[in-house]
């Protein structure tokens, strides 16, 4: 048996439509087998893992908080995914954004002012996009791979923020923790209700995609951003500069990876420490996909994925599931993504005759 | 002295040198497989599982190889037969391999590992200095060296060596001239999914015989930084994957001896010299376009 691809004359709109929705429930069939062939009850594990979440006020503001960050990484990463920049460095310029925003707060705590809070969200934005601006760099003027110097600068990141936390910034009362001072209630994003945790990232996330959404609908900004991602050589000749898209795209998404690393810091967490993420710049890489790339979409997406660290979290405390299981989960989503959006474009055959005749065509 | 310091960075260098050796081979076919971090964690805890419960690092090695390589398999079948984006599938690869290997290996944390021992060969080894660096190895070592010298004998001087680096420049004409585009590059995917796992099981069984999580540490990323640096050549990875080997150990050297640097900056090192070492290689653009594999990453559908 052998599987035949056979190009549709028109992409899909059916299966454009349906293809993340087929990816979730094969990843959750697929979930469902893992866990029954871990001697759980697959049903009642999947409900722990994705329903009981959704029925508890305190489980919904997780929800929000985590889903925010995944949302304002994930649209600036489609723009980039979309102008054909691979930007996988997200996780480095959230921690870039979270130290450059915590820069006052931790070296000003004296600073008390209305202003603060601004202050440390564009400083965060720009620790973020200029943090990105070195792939940028890198590849518009000596040709470098952004995929491989974003990545790296991920370690790099990572890095010096455990030294920052354990060397110059670590609080001098903190018992030795590796940890920074806490920061001064002015520098701390509000809750949005009385109700939870939930705090301001969620607005931002929601602005964000808006507004991209409105770029790539309706300005010549987000066409560039197709033609020059679809077909370079023809952008050119529209005038469009690929050397500045590549800028453009990469220091955007690395501002909003800043904006989420420094909001997670000062709305979740309320000082710097060695780790500040989960492997939210990762995951979202899933989420801009799930999306489809679409603004939107990616509200949505983000809001399933921030599911999976939920799940993991309740499976963890409830069956006894380690919680690396939110990662399979997450894997096996963008795999069953990518395979699903094959159907757009292409109907699949199921050849069943001798490929002898074939082995040549 | 010297001798100890120079074995421990061949140590270090070893899966740099196997893992991106299978990955040129994948690239060399037109295929950029981003998951070789994901393959190679995939192997090291295929590799620590079965030596733990076997006893033998030969078995562990064994089932690196075979872990590596069936990981490599779901791979191709989303490239190779869905035709899907070779950046997202490889990224993915990489993530569920990270997930994957945490959950499988969750109940191999902390305990002892199965060291795999030396192969002394005799009388070679007695050669003064080199006997003792070259010739008191173990197996996974001769073996990186061996891939090398076949890799290299494979991709320029064999028939079919020629038709992969066809298929690799232009999968179109090598279509066209009734070569299977897609079972070659299945069959370098499974090359580059069954080295990386060998480079996780060398991980897991030499340079450091316990499973950590997430211990393959950026080195898959390290290897694909390695290809490019090599220009897509056989023995330019062996002096790359060394030079590697030696700033990793150097650092490590660096921070034992208390030079003054926080040590954070010394563990960024070998991350930083990737970046230097891609900008070198990759700011000349015409040797970069005439060394570059011309289907590289290229999707390929063919026509029915």
């Amino acid at each position: 048996m052998r599987i035949e691809l056979e190009r549709r004359a028109r992409a899909s709109t059916a299966f454009a439509a349906i293809s993340p929705l087929l990816a979730l429930v094969l990843t959750l069939f697929f979930g469902g087998l893992m866990f029954w062939l871990m001697g759980k009850d697959p049903v009642a594990t999947l409900y722990t893992f994705f329903i009981e979440p959704l029925f508890d006020v305190w489980s919904l503001h997780e929800l929000v908080i985590k889903a925010a960050p995944l949302i304002l990484i994930a649209v600036g990463l489609a723009i980039c995914f979309r102008s054909n920049n691979w930007n996988i460095g997200a996780e480095g310029q959230f921690t870039m954004g979270a130290i450059t925003g915590s820069i006052l707060p931790v070296l000003m705590p004296e600073w008390h002012s209305a202003a603060l809070l601004p202050a440390m969200l564009i400083m965060g934005m720009l620790g973020g996009a200029l943090y990105a601006g070195i792939p940028a760099l890198l590849k518009t003027r000596f040709n470098t791979n952004e995929i491989l110097t974003s990545l790296m600068l991920v370690y790099i990141a990572q890095l010096f923020l455990d030294w920052l936390v354990r060397g110059p910034w670590r609080d001098p009362q903190g018992y030795n923790f590796p940890k920074t001072i806490s920061f001064a209630p002015e520098a701390i994003l509000p809750e949005l209700l009385d109700s939870g945790r939930a705090h301001w990232a969620a607005v931002f996330a929601i602005v964000a995609a808006i507004a991209l959404w409105f770029m790539m609908r309706f300005m010549l900004k987000g066409f560039e951003v197709s033609v020059l991602g679809q077909a370079e050589r023809a952008g050119r000749f529209a005038g469009f500069s690929s050397k500045k898209m590549v800028w453009f795209a990469l220091m955007l998404s690395g501002a909003l990876a800043g904006l989420a690393g420094i909001s997670e810091v000062s709305g979740s967490i309320g000082h710097l420490q060695p780790s500040i993420s989960p492997g939210y710049g990762f995951t979202a890489i899933i989420v801009a996909f799930l999306g489809r790339l679409n603004p939107i979409g990616i509200i949505a997406s983000g809001l399933v994925l921030a599911l999976t660290y939920l799940g993991g979290e309740a499976a963890q405390l409830s069956i006894g599931i380690s919680d690396k299981i939110s990662r399979v989960f997450q894997g096996l989503l963008l795999f069953f993504v990518l395979s699903c959006d094959t159907l757009i474009l292409y109907r699949i055959r199921l050849v069943f005759s001798g490929s002898k005749t074939e082995a040549g065509a | 002295m010297f001798e100890a310091i120079l074995l421990t960075v061949m140590t270090a260098a070893t899966p740099l040198v196997i893992a991106a050796m299978g990955e040129l081979v994948a690239e060399r076919s037109g295929v950029l497989n981003l998951g070789v971090e994901g393959m190679m964690i995939m192997g090291a805890v295929c590799a620590f599982a079965t030596a733990h419960m076997t006893g033998s690092p030969y078995l562990g090695i064994l089932a690196g190889i075979g872990g590596g390589a069936l990981f490599s398999l779901l791979f191709g079948f989303l490239t190779l037969t869905l035709v899907t984006n070779q950046v997202a599938t490889g990224l993915a690869l990489t993530i569920l391999g990270l997930g994957v290997s945490g959950q499988l290996g969750e109940s191999f944390v902390g305990l002892a590992g199965t060291k795999l021992q030396p192969i002394v060969v005799p009388v070679l080894s007695d050669i003064p200095f080199i006997g003792r660096v070259l010739f008191a190895q173990d197996l996974i070592f001769y073996l990186s060296i061996a891939l090398i010298i076949g890799v290299n004998w494979f991709l320029f001087r064999s028939r079919t060596g020629l038709k992969m680096r066809a298929v690799g420049d232009n999968h179109g004409s090598a279509h066209a001239l009734g070569i299977n585009v897609v079972r070659t590059r299945y069959l370098a995917v499974l090359f580059g999914g069954a080295c990386a796992g060998l480079a996780g099981a060398q991980l897991s069984l030499v340079y450091t015989p316990q499973w950590v999580e997430n211990m393959s540490a950026g080195r898959g990323w390290i290897a694909l930084a390695l290809v490019v640096f090599a220009s897509w050549r056989p023995w330019r990875i062996l002096a790359g994957g060394y030079l590697f080997g030696a700033v990793t150990i150097g650092q490590l050297h660096a921070q034992a001896f208390g030079v003054g640097i926080p040590s954070q900056f010394l563990s960024a090192l070998p991350y930083a010299a990737t970046i230097v070492v891609l900008v070198i290689i990759s700011h000349n653009r015409r040797t970069t376009l005439i060394n570059t594999p011309a289907s590289l990453g290229k999707p390929f559908v063919p026509d029915r």
